[in-house]
């Protein structure tokens, strides 16, 4: 299955990207999908536990994706 | 309750003005604005990013938790993105309720729930020319939930 991975600020300048397709076998948590995207060049500066967001809510590392889904990598926010 | 994250120039008193109702007895404006050092360095100007359809319902999701903790539902919030010169207002929080102690209890929530949650994030210019991004919280992952 295919999830759109979004990528912001930091983590946005670290792979050179901001939105990546990741090919996922069924079944693949959110751990599977950053994993992933650790592997991409430049990925590697990427924490390995980084804050991510499913479909526009936080998600955890063990949360199982479905087809389609918009994973983002959240960097550590500094609003306000 | 309204809320929005755009890149002009904020308008505290028109927000204020917004949430004005004779049943309030109380109103908190809240300005945050780019302070012109950081970490002893000269800050000549930030850029604020966002992840936006998802800092928008985060934001939501805030100002509804705030507007039933309270029992209020007279609040504004803005965020401006985009570039900021030092002295500019990057967000602005009106809150209005009978009470005061109520109002001030929303506006901070609101202020300290934003920082935590809304995917937004700020690269700092700096005087000698480089820039980066800022990581304000410094804190484990795992805990921003």
């Amino acid at each position: 299955m295919t999830v759109t991975a979004l990528l912001f600020a930091s983590y946005a300048d670290a792979v050179g990207r901001r939105n990546v397709p990741l090919e996922l076998p069924d079944g693949a948590t959110v751990r599977d999908a950053v994993a992933e995207v650790r592997r991409l060049p430049g990925g590697d500066s990427l924490p390995q536990h980084p804050l991510v967001a499913v479909n526009e809510s936080y998600a955890d590392a063990g949360h199982v994706l479905q087809r389609g889904d918009e994973l983002a990598l959240i960097p550590p926010v500094a609003g306000g | 309750m309204r809320t929005a994250l755009h890149t002009r120039p904020l308008d505290p008193t028109s927000l204020l003005a917004e949430v004005s109702h004779a049943a309030n007895g109380a109103a908190i404006l809240f300005v945050g604005t780019v302070r012109e050092t950081n970490d002893g360095r000269a800050v000549t100007g930030i850029e604020y990013a966002a992840y936006e359809s998802m800092a928008s319902r985060e934001l939501d999701r805030i100002v509804s938790e705030a507007a039933e903790r309270f029992a209020s539902p007279h609040i504004v919030v803005e965020h401006r993105l985009g570039s900021l010169d030092v002295g500019e207002a990057s967000v602005v929080i009106a809150v209005a309720h009978p009470r005061r102690s109520q109002a001030y209890d929303a506006s901070r929530y609101i202020i300290e729930e934003l920082k935590r949650r809304v995917p937004v994030w700020k690269r700092e210019h700096y005087a000698d020319g480089t820039r980066e991004w800022v990581d304000a919280t410094r804190a484990p992952a795992e805990s921003v939930r």
